[in-house]
């Protein structure tokens, strides 16, 4: 995973809420076996079939910062949307609300989730609507978004951000504590279930 | 201090927790099918690791996989090449699998059920998010994405907060013709498609206890259409009657300490919950979504909602959204839309209980002609039981089609989709815009309102069956 410090890039309106993982990247695309690739998919209906899509708009093109409506990421626990998402060219999605398994995605694909309240989510679409050039910066280490005069912070466990800046392996991270879960295993009662060997019915 | 069963059961598996740090979670069972597992395998492989517990890891073949000539290699290339690499990678890693036509095949959150690996008080994780189904049995259950089935395949943990505590309570009793899933889709029609974000839900009181097992899956299964981590409801005499005799059940003095600790499995007298919600189960009717997202639910017998009547803007601009999406006009009843097509099946309601609630109504009668019903057994095994009580004749007498098992038109990644713009009534979870196939129009209902609609070709009630002379149309015995 790369590491996240600071981003600054356009950014894209997106004013739709509940936008399901479906909708980031529809079921067909995830036939695939590979971790990256998947930019055709990302919002394909919408531009597909909308062209005033905001990511059809010349504008937002190069946008890299996505601010969508409250509750995004809803729906299947696909981490395909935060691959399609960054293979798309976004680094940071801005939301009041995200669903729980698409925000611990994110944070495993290195994809940055930012929670602003919705006042400031909407000031920020009338920010980047009047002037899509306006830069964005999001900034992990003062956990500040900052775009003109305005710069709002936001909120990001300790854990989290450390593990982002740092770009860590959460794998690693969990192979120190080897010890702590062999202890855990020779106390688990014998009669949970095991899968192997399979039982006839 | 009193706790609630989701934390009893959390608690249990803290395998370490340190302050400032996640919590780090033993899993005792690791679901796994083919479309989120193929790059945690490859991450595996990259690092050189091994599968922690293969033993405490089951795999199937359920998205893909066609439901016509289910005993032919899969025409799809990209799907077969996608099954294919989950055959690959259960053989390396020594995990067992249940392959296309393999007794044990299924849905995945149909077969865990079925085979009793799904027992209270176990953490169980799969690369799916409606995972949630599993805390019927009153075990943590919940959906992950890839780069966590790669973690929980190498080290048998996952590191997690936990999570906030919702109560739903449901008292008194379901009306006639009120199904569990009429319950799920108002709660989650009451508490919005992400009201439930952060916590996991106990369903609780005297209409939750009443359920089956099958009716509770229904309802845990959907606790992600509101967000939620999981959906819980406390194991109790239906649930170890359900699970006895089952394969992977425990068996004698096993099975005893099994159930000596299972019926610690309650949320304490005085346990506090950070969000509670109460339905009145004698106020409930057959429900119905309208529009893009599960929360956008009414009960049949309203009208399509217009978009004007919502004060906030968010709220209106999805509503409008999604009336456009789903060609509906603002102020038509809900009981005139008329359908194409009908699915029976999917991991909230392929069951066998579903199947003969359906078979039920369908019974010598004949579904519209102008109307297709698909009906898709969760599993290989709940098909064999449907064909052992005869329930596959009484639906292709009926008129419907009769299919192989698998997840087909809940999410369209076999052949089985919508053509763009026809319209679906369907028992599956999600009617998320193109999620049975691009242009499809979904609406969510429970197995007797899909029987029902069949049979009219709108939207209906098992109750409204009586006012329509469709009920006394003469059996035309037909060669299907
Ligand atoms: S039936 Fe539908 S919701 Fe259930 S696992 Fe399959 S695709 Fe997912």
């Amino acid at each position: 995973m790369d590491a996240f410090t600071t981003h600054t890039g356009t950014a894209a309106p997106l004013r739709r809420s509940a936008v399901d993982t479906d909708q980031i990247i529809p079921a067909e695309y995830l036939k695939r076996i590979t971790r990256t690739g998947f930019e055709d998919g990302l919002f394909v209906a919408w531009r597909t079939n909308e062209p005033d899509f905001v990511l059809n708009q010349p504008q937002y093109a190069d946008a890299t910062v996505l601010v969508a409506g409250p509750d995004f990421g809803t729906g299947s626990s696909r981490e395909h949307a935060c691959w399609a998402l960054l293979d798309g060219g976004f680094r940071v999605v801005i939301s009041s609300r995200f669903a729980d398994i698409f925000k611990n995605n994110s944070t495993k694909s290195g994809l940055l989730t930012v929670v602003l309240p919705q006042a400031d989510v909407e000031a920020l679409w009338q920010a980047v609507e009047a002037d899509p050039t306006t830069p964005v910066t999001v900034d992990l280490q003062a956990r500040t978004v900052t775009y003109g005069d305005t710069t709002v912070p936001f909120e990001v466990d300790e854990y989290t951000r450390w593990r982002l800046l740092e770009g860590l392996d959460d794998v690693g991270l969990t192979e120190r504590h080897l010890a702590d879960i062999e202890t855990f295993e020779a106390q688990r009662p014998s009669w949970l279930p095991r899968a192997l060997p399979a039982l006839p019915a | 201090m009193p706790k609630t069963l989701a934390e009893k059961v959390y608690d249990a598996h803290v395998v370490r927790s340190a302050a400032g740090e996640p919590d780090l979670l033993y899993i005792d069972l690791h679901l796994v099918h083919e479309v989120t597992s193929p790059q945690a395998f490859d991450g595996l492989r990259a690092a050189g690791r091994r599968v922690r517990r293969p033993d405490l890891t089951m795999a199937t073949e359920d998205h893909n996989v066609p439901t016509l000539e289910v005993l032919k290699p899969i025409a799809d290339p990209v799907s077969r090449a996608q099954v294919e690499a989950l055959r690959r990678n259960a053989a390396e890693f020594g995990i067992r699998l249940a392959p296309m036509g393999d007794r044990d095949q299924g849905i995945v959150h149909v077969i865990g059920p079925q085979l009793g690996l799904t027992q209270p008080g176990l953490t169980i994780v799969c690369g799916d998010s409606h995972t949630s189904t599993h805390g019927a049995f009153g075990a943590l259950a919940f959906g992950i994405g890839t780069s966590e089935v790669e973690h929980v395949l190498a080290t048998q943990t996952l590191p997690q907060y936990r999570p906030k505590q919702m109560a739903v309570t449901v008292e008194g009793e379901l009306p006639e013709g009120v199904s569990s899933k009429d319950v799920i889709l108002a709660v989650i029609a009451k508490i919005g498609t992400n009201g439930a974000a952060g916590h996991v839900i106990e369903y609780r009181g005297s209409a939750i206890e009443a359920l089956s097992m099958e009716a509770r899956m229904t309802i845990c299964n959907m606790s992600i259409e509101a967000g939620a981590r999981a959906g819980m409801i406390a194991p109790d005499e239906t649930t170890f009657a359900y699970l006895q005799g089952r394969p992977h059940a425990p068996q004698g003095a096993d099975w005893d300490a099994a159930v000596a600790y299972w019926r610690t499995l309650r949320t304490d007298e005085g346990a506090v919950f950070d969000t509670e919600v109460v339905i009145d189960a004698t106020e409930l009717s057959p429900f119905v979504t309208w529009g893009t997202n599960p929360g956008q639910g009414l009960p049949l017998t309203e009208r399509v909602p217009d978009p004007a009547d919502l004060a906030d803007d968010n709220e209106r601009r999805a509503a409008e959204q999604a009336l456009a999406y789903m060609g509906l006009t603002p102020g038509t009843p809900l009981r005139e839309i008329e359908v194409d097509t009908v699915f029976l099946g999917s991991c909230t309601n392929g069951r066998i209980e579903d199947l003969r609630t359906a078979a039920e109504l369908l019974r010598g009668k004949r579904i519209d002609a102008n109307t297709r019903m698909l009906v898709v057994p969760g599993s290989i095994g709940v098909k064999a039981q449907a064909e052992a009580e005869g329930l596959d004749r009484v639906f292709t007498e009926a008129g419907a089609e009769w299919r192989g098992a698998g997840c087909s038109m809940c999410l369209g990644m076999n052949p089985d989709q919508l053509k763009p713009g026809e319209r679906s009534a369907s028992t599956s979870n999600r009617n998320f815009q193109g999620r049975q196939g691009k242009g499809g129009r979904t609406h969510l209902v429970s197995p007797s309102v899909a029987a029902a609609t069949a049979l009219t070709g709108r939207l209906t009630a098992p109750a409204d069956l009586a006012e329509t002379v469709l009920a006394t149309r003469p059996t035309t015995p037909t060669g299907v």
